[in-house]
């Protein structure tokens, strides 16, 4: 177990520098690929709460949340270095409220709530139209990075720089998380709820902090697809975007932190591909793949990772 | 690449990311050298429900690109499309987007049903430096809150797009006192009503707007809507709503029978003729954003309009709906732009700047009139409308005394804000309104 911790370590910094690679020798992967490690550190969130045998259909709602707190603070704090930080708070707030209604309810109750909130903000998005632009969209005006005010490939790289940035350190964070007591007790919220509870230990509260750190992930996810993108719209929150989320992460499997990444750059680049050879039957490709994985390889993208280390140590 | 051995898992891992790092090796070419493909992305919807709009666009352009290379190409170069889906998503569409002009190296980009993806795309376009043409997104913000170098539109916006049916509606049916609007509940439905409400106000004041409604984008029962619409008796009824929605609302009013009592404005129904037929009724107006219509009474050419509809026809077993001819403006634009280009050159291949700077003030056909591009790089098209009526040649309905409006009085000037020139309007528009054309033969 201890020798795959430290392997996933390796095999992180190894697809970080592939993923640099990558997006060096082809910049309009750069763009791609930011937005993937974006929506990996949003899914990173998701996993948490897939550790607690809970699914949310709706984290969308703080990709939105974070993504729309850019467009409307940029005007007024125009830096990157403050927004995500303030998208981050955003989510994280809201993500407490809603936390705390939504980790009294379990599986199919929990998913739906998160469901219908996400829908409740979408529907807010286009029905304030004369602040929100409706479907239009809103446009992230220049900001600067750092006080640099960038431009071009400079801005790109600045953007993909933080998107990655964000990942290892949400990645070593949830990491932490997992292996701490209270990363344990989710685990035992999947398996037999009441023993947490003869133990002292209140689920709702270990719950719920997974919950808010969740939605401070999908926040900065939000944030730095904002920014990357330049224009955000109501789609973001819509259950397509959290069907997505959740596609990825059963793409990528619940096993380790770095099923997400895999998962979403799997995601983003088989879309691409598909989108690329057959421009309207991409999504019948996602599909297909998305089959591939529930039948023949269950633990995901990172479960068939994870046996090969493991059939190499044993043998 | 080359895989001999049969495929395991490591080589399926190092096959992926030698695809991923191969394609910018793939197609380097000097900028301003005569290339030996045209390449050219268009974004449409290809999923959802704007691939309505979205399908037949991209059959036009398909057809479109054959007609132009059977020819030889666009100054002697083969034309090559590139399709780019733009359901998925404004994130998913600028990665695209960047794919495209980056790695496929296109040389020009026609963008956008959507006007939401159009907001996203021109600004990068001006990023990128790539010429974009706006062939088919209505939103009249771009060019009067921006100005570009790259971005054109080769088609109208939805400033005269809806001035044109109010204009039509007030000189054929002056006497009306109150109306009822139900849009979609998204942009373009919020925007159209800004437009018309204010246009409304300014050269017919003292209408009674009875009611609002913005049924949901994508709704499917107007059950609702149409019990109030009976119960308020509105002397108008306007919707711009389009696709599976329209067709909807068309089906329930005609199966309560709201046709009888109140006169519909429809300024995106000629979309929609041949799939609702004759539940609607004849008197009722109909518009199509912009001139075209397969019936045209005074087309510039009108062998060339009879070509296109019929090959679209026979390819397609459809009447060529708006999108289909936006995509023929887009290509007739581009050929001429080529062409002027090219000329100014001295004959040689034009770059990119080269190639931008031929639009401001360019002029090209659309298979029903000759169009011009203004400075401010927005496009001026007529606008048709027309009322319904029955013909025995068609299972639909069709439109009679059809109105040609003029494209520089029905909306505002270079450099002049829509809501604004609006404002300045007076009762001699409504009296400008040229009479209907009679078809010719």
């Amino acid at each position: 177990m201890r020798g795959l911790r430290r392997a996933e370590i390796l095999i992180a910094l190894l697809l970080a520098a592939a993923i640099v690679l990558a997006a060096f020798s082809t910049p309009w992967l750069r763009f791609v690929l930011t937005v993937a490690l974006a929506k990996g550190v949003a899914v990173l969130g998701i996993l948490l709460l897939l550790r607690a045998g809970q699914v949310s259909f709706g984290h969308a709602l703080y990709v939105a949340l974070g993504a729309y707190a850019v467009a409307f603070l940029a005007p007024r704090v125009p830096e990157a270095a403050l927004l995500l930080p303030l998208a981050a708070v955003v989510a994280g707030l809201v993500g407490t409220v809603v936390g705390l209604f939504v980790s009294r309810y379990r599986e199919i109750f929990f998913g739906m709530l998160n469901l219908a909130l996400s829908m409740v903000f979408y529907s807010v998005l286009e029905k304030l139209y004369h602040i929100t632009r409706g479907t239009d969209g809103i446009r992230v005006p220049a900001i600067t990075v750092l006080g640099q005010p960038l431009e071009g490939s400079s801005y790109d790289w600045a953007v993909f720089a933080m998107a990655l940035g964000l990942a290892l350190l949400f990645g070593l964070l949830a990491r932490a998380y997992l292996a701490s007591p209270v990363g344990q007790a989710l685990a035992a919220i999947k398996t037999r709820e009441t023993r947490l509870d003869f133990m002292g230990v209140s689920p709702r509260r270990v719950l719920l902090s997974a919950y808010v750190l969740s939605a401070v992930m999908a926040g900065c996810a939000g944030a730095v697809i904002a920014m990357a993108t330049r224009h955000v719209t109501p789609l973001l929150a819509y259950w397509t975007a959290s069907g997505e989320l959740v596609f990825i992460a059963v793409l990528g499997g619940a096993g380790g932190v770095l099923g997400p990444f895999l998962g979403a750059a799997t995601f983003e680049l088989v879309r691409v591909y598909a989108a690329a050879t057959v421009a309207d039957a991409w999504g019948m490709i996602l599909g297909a793949v998305l089959l591939l994985v529930i039948l023949f390889a269950r633990g995901g993208l990172w479960g068939i990772v994870a046996a090969r280390l493991g059939r190499r140590r044993a043998a | 690449m080359p895989v001999t051995s049969p495929l395991t898992r490591r080589g399926a891992l190092a096959a992926g990311f030698g695809s991923v790092l191969l394609p910018a090796g793939l197609s380097a070419q000097a900028p301003a050298a005569k290339p030996s493909e045209l390449k050219i992305g268009i974004t449409t919807f290809l999923s959802g429900p704007a691939s309505v709009f979205g399908v037949p666009g991209r059959n036009a352009a398909e057809m479109l690109a054959e007609e132009i290379n059977r020819e030889g190409g666009i100054g002697g170069v083969p034309i090559r499309l590139f399709f780019v889906d733009e359901g998925p998503g404004i994130d998913h569409l600028v990665g695209e987007f960047r794919r495209l002009v980056q790695n496929e190296k296109v040389d020009v980009m026609l963008a956008s049903i959507s006007s939401g993806s159009c907001l996203a795309c021109t600004p990068l376009a001006e990023e990128l430096r790539k010429v974009t043409l706006l062939w088919d997104c209505g939103t009249q913000r771009i060019f009067e809150e921006g100005s570009y170098k790259y971005a054109f539109r080769s088609q109208a916006n939805s400033t005269p797009e809806m001035m044109a049916p109010l204009l039509y509606l007030l000189k054929h049916k002056p006497d009306f006192r109150s109306l009822a609007v139900v849009n979609q509940d998204y942009a373009w439905g919020r925007d159209s009503w800004e437009l018309w409400k204010a246009a409304m106000d300014v050269l017919k004041p003292g209408v009674r707007v009875v009611a609002e409604l913005f049924p949901r984008f994508g709704a499917t029962d107007f059950s609702a809507e149409v019990t109030r619409l009976l119960a308020l008796r509105p002397d108008v009824v306007l919707s711009t709503s389009w696709g599976g929605d329209l067709d909807t609302f068309i089906r329930q009013s005609a199966e309560r029978r709201l046709f009888e009592r109140s006169t519909f404005v429809l300024p995106l129904a000629e979309s929609s003729l041949e799939r609702v037929g004759r539940l609607l009724p004849p008197g009722h107006i109909v518009g199509s954003r912009g001139d075209h219509w397969h019936q045209h009474p005074r087309p510039a050419d009108p062998a060339a309009l009879q070509r296109f509809v019929a090959n679209y026809r026979r390819r397609f077993n459809a009447y060529p709906i708006y999108p289909t001819y936006h995509m023929a403006q887009a290509f007739s634009a581009l050929r001429a732009a080529y062409a002027k280009a090219t000329a100014a050159n001295g004959g040689n291949w034009p770059s990119d700047v080269q190639l931008a700077g031929a639009f401001p003030g360019l002029e090209f056909d659309s298979p029903t009139a000759r169009l011009r591009i203004r400075e401010d790089g927005q496009a001026l098209e007529p606008q048709l409308i027309g009322t319904t009526a029955q013909d025995d040649r068609f299972p639909f309905p069709i439109m009679d005394r059809m109105v040609v409006f003029p494209p520089e009085t029905i909306m505002p000037p270079v450099g002049q804000k829509s809501l604004d020139w609006i404002r300045t309007l007076t009762a001699d528009a409504v009296s400008r309104v040229p009479d209907p054309v009679r078809p010719a033969g």
